[in-house]
């Protein structure tokens, strides 16, 4: 699009010096979800949310089917009218408005691309509804063509397009209005596994190039840690959690988070002591006492908590010489009992004598069809405190 | 390769295909058994009915001449009388009868199009559980027989019938209604019958449409009532299609409902027909009426038909 500046996505602030929107307070949110509730019946699907999207955002709502998330989409773009609460846009208030008065556009998880129309005439179609110039159409239909490169496909109907293509001209007619809030429905749900890949990083790419803030709605989680700039997880229509998928994988605020995203061990614990920014805690279902780093967090001297520790943050090496089955913190011996190949890393499932196995994830970094670790070998897992967790109950 | 294929004889096999090619198939029977029943019930009796307009009328039994002659040689002799067309060119009363036929049908249609859309896509958009119950009430009248419910509209519509009577009560009218034995108590008759043709093939074509098609146009700016024109109405022309070809082709013919409610001024070809039928006792001309009719009206609308049909499947 020729009318949008050329943006690049803010550096990391890595030296502090430079913050991001979110973390600047005196910055102004582009979007306010206040107090949200909608309720079906007795039941509420979307219980009381509050958000703040900052302009530009790529921002993600992630859960499983039927936390909400969807709700909380539809009522963004005005198909649903929220039981309690306001929704603010570029400060002013979208609650009331109809959809078809509202500077929001959505990409549909079926597309709802019309079938009687080609795809021109597809992306056209919101322009002629807000009475544009039939050349000033044309020009803004064929630019947008070009960007999702669609340019020689114009005068298809929708059903001669494969699965991909269909997905670039839902994107086209839903940016071609330069929406201030562009919100995806599982944007690359109906595409196959390496399209998909692909598709996302074309999407990120186009979102940097128009500038336009976009709200998206997934229920995979990879996707929207590719994709987001932030992203709010979502449970039984409440806001678990907001944050960089960076701090969401390695901050969980809570149990849930912690055990919705991604792979974890989680234990129940109850701290012993805390030695400067250490915890110290004891579990009835390891043997071993366990370090984690508690992260300025509020704990008392025998606080029941969880501990938890991500596979990936585990090393195993082989340890034939025997021993102790605890020989030290954060430290367990114990036997492989499963190993699943997955190409670039392994998943090995160690029994350590407790209620449950222990999952430790080791990258392939050598070529080799000799497993270094196989069934019941041997290991000694050992971790860090500052890769372990500690959660509230 | 180095083996060998052993050297099996092939013309066991090749006349075996053959022969199973002669034996019917599930699937070329099943294929078979509609134009069985179309050259049985339709071509035969067409053919007829094409065969007694091409004769003359005799007073005799039957009360036509023979197309076919037997003479000397071994074939008979065809001897096809076209005065029949020949006279429907002259005699305004088919013209006019032909095209107040398809004035009223067409007319039908429409009043059936603009009650029944909007009834259909209620019951379309209806809860599921509630549908069933409306599906059911549009097609409940075909439980009683259609005669019968012609001959109620006879007592609704009559001078003092129910209609007038409801209306005189009111006050809405002073003097009672002369709607019988015209034109509009035909007109009422035949969109009431024909309604549920109408309704049905409607709702099957609203009830597939994706209602994400119709948030996508108003999410895109479409007030509602343009999102129905521009998205519900185009997606929705096949079931209109359908059920305008349902209503009006049978209507165009109509002869009880005309028959029973018309009037002096209502002219139509099933009338007509009927007329030359049982009371001249003009069994050629009869036939050419029906022949016309199916040649001027019935084999466009089939044409037609089958090209929209195409091209509804191209677009799904």
């Amino acid at each position: 699009m020729p009318e949008a500046t050329a943006r690049t996505r803010p550096a990391p602030a890595r030296d502090g010096t430079s913050l991001e929107p979110w973390e600047d307070p005196d910055a102004e949110p582009y979007v306010r979800i206040e107090g949200v509730t909608k309720r079906f019946g007795g039941f509420a699907a979307v219980d009381g949310v509050d958000l703040a999207i900052y302009r530009s955002e790529l921002f993600a709502l992630l859960g499983a089917s039927g936390c909400g998330k969807t709700t909380l989409l539809r009522m963004l773009a005005g198909f649903e009218q929220p039981s309690e609460g306001r929704i603010l846009l570029d400060g002013q208030d979208m609650t009331e408005l109809p959809p078809h008065a509202r500077p929001v556009n959505m990409m549909f998880q079926s597309y709802a691309l019309f079938p009687h129309m080609t795809v021109a005439q597809n992306v056209a179609y919101g322009l002629k509804q807000d009475g544009v110039a039939r050349r000033e159409i044309r020009r803004r239909v064929d630019a947008m063509l070009e960007l999702v490169q669609l340019g020689a496909w114009a005068r298809r109907k929708p059903h001669q397009l494969s699965g991909g293509q269909r997905q670039r001209v839902a994107l086209a007619r839903a940016l071609v209005k330069r929406p201030k809030l562009l919100l995806l429905d599982e944007p690359l749900a109906a595409l196959d596994k390496k399209l998909r890949e692909q598709t996302q990083f074309e999407l990120m790419n186009i979102q940097d190039e128009v500038g336009v803030t976009f709200v998206v709605v997934t229920h995979d989680q990879e996707e929207a840690m590719t994709l987001s700039t932030r992203m709010a997880v979502m449970d039984q229509g409440r806001v678990m959690q907001v944050g960089t998928p960076t701090r969401i994988y390695e901050f969980p605020a809570n149990s849930f988070t912690a055990d919705f995203i991604g792979s974890i061990n989680m234990v129940r614990a109850r701290v012993l002591r805390i030695e400067g920014d250490t915890a110290i805690l004891e579990t009835p279902e390891l043997t071993c006492e366990l370090a984690a780093a508690h992260q300025g967090a509020d704990l008392r001297e025998g606080q029941e908590v969880r501990a938890a520790v991500r596979p990936e943050k585990i090393t195993a090496h082989r340890d034939d010489t025997g021993g102790a089955a605890a020989p030290a913190r954060n430290t367990l011996r114990g036997r492989v009992r499963d190993v699943g190949y997955l190409g670039d890393s392994s998943v090995y499932r160690v029994d350590v004598g407790g209620e449950r196995l222990i999952e430790v994830t080791q990258p392939n970094v050598l070529r080799s069809l000799a497993r270094e670790i196989d069934w019941d070998d041997p290991v000694v897992l050992a971790w860090a405190p500052q890769a372990a967790l500690v959660l509230p109950q | 390769m180095s083996t060998r294929a052993p050297a099996v004889p092939a013309r066991p096999a090749w006349v075996m295909a053959r022969l199973r090619r002669l034996v019917p198939t599930g699937r070329g029977l099943a294929i078979a058994a509609p134009y069985a029943w179309l050259v049985l019930f339709f071509l035969v009796p067409f053919v007829v009915v094409l065969k007694i307009s091409l004769s003359q009328m005799v007073i005799a039994q039957p009360p036509y001449t023979s197309l076919f002659v037997w003479e000397d040689g071994l074939l008979p002799a065809v001897r096809p009388y076209f005065g029949n067309y020949g006279w429907l060119f002259q005699d305004p009363l088919y013209w006019i009868a032909y095209l107040s036929s398809v004035k009223i049908a067409l007319l039908s249609t429409l009043g059936c199009l603009l009650i029944g859309y909007p009834m259909a896509y209620a019951i379309a958009r209806a809860r599921p559980t509630a549908r069933a119950l409306l599906l059911l009430l549009v097609v409940l009248p075909f439980w009683t027989s259609f005669l019968l419910r012609v001959y109620a509209w006879i007592g609704i519509l009559k001078n003092k019938g129910l209609l007038n009577a409801a209306l005189l009560a009111t006050g809405i009218i002073d003097q009672p209604l002369n709607i019988l034995h015209s034109n509009a108590a035909v007109y009422i008759g035949i969109v009431y019958s024909y309604l549920p043709f109408m309704i049905l093939p409607l709702y099957a074509t609203l009830e597939k449409l994706n209602p994400e098609l119709l948030e996508a146009a108003t999410d895109l700016g479409a007030r509602p009532w343009k999102a129905f024109v521009t998205v519900t109405l185009p997606l929705s022309l096949p079931g209109i299609l359908a059920g305008s070809l349902l209503v009006f082709i049978p209507a165009v013919g109509e002869f009880v409902i005309p028959a029973l409610l018309g009037g002096p001024e209502t002219l139509m070809i099933g009338h007509v027909l009927w007329d030359e039928f049982f009371s001249n006792r003009d069994w050629p001309v009869a036939a050419t009426v029906a022949i016309v009719l199916i040649v001027v009206l019935v084999a466009p609308i089939v044409l037609f038909q089958r090209q929209q049909l195409r091209a509804s499947e191209a677009m799904t």
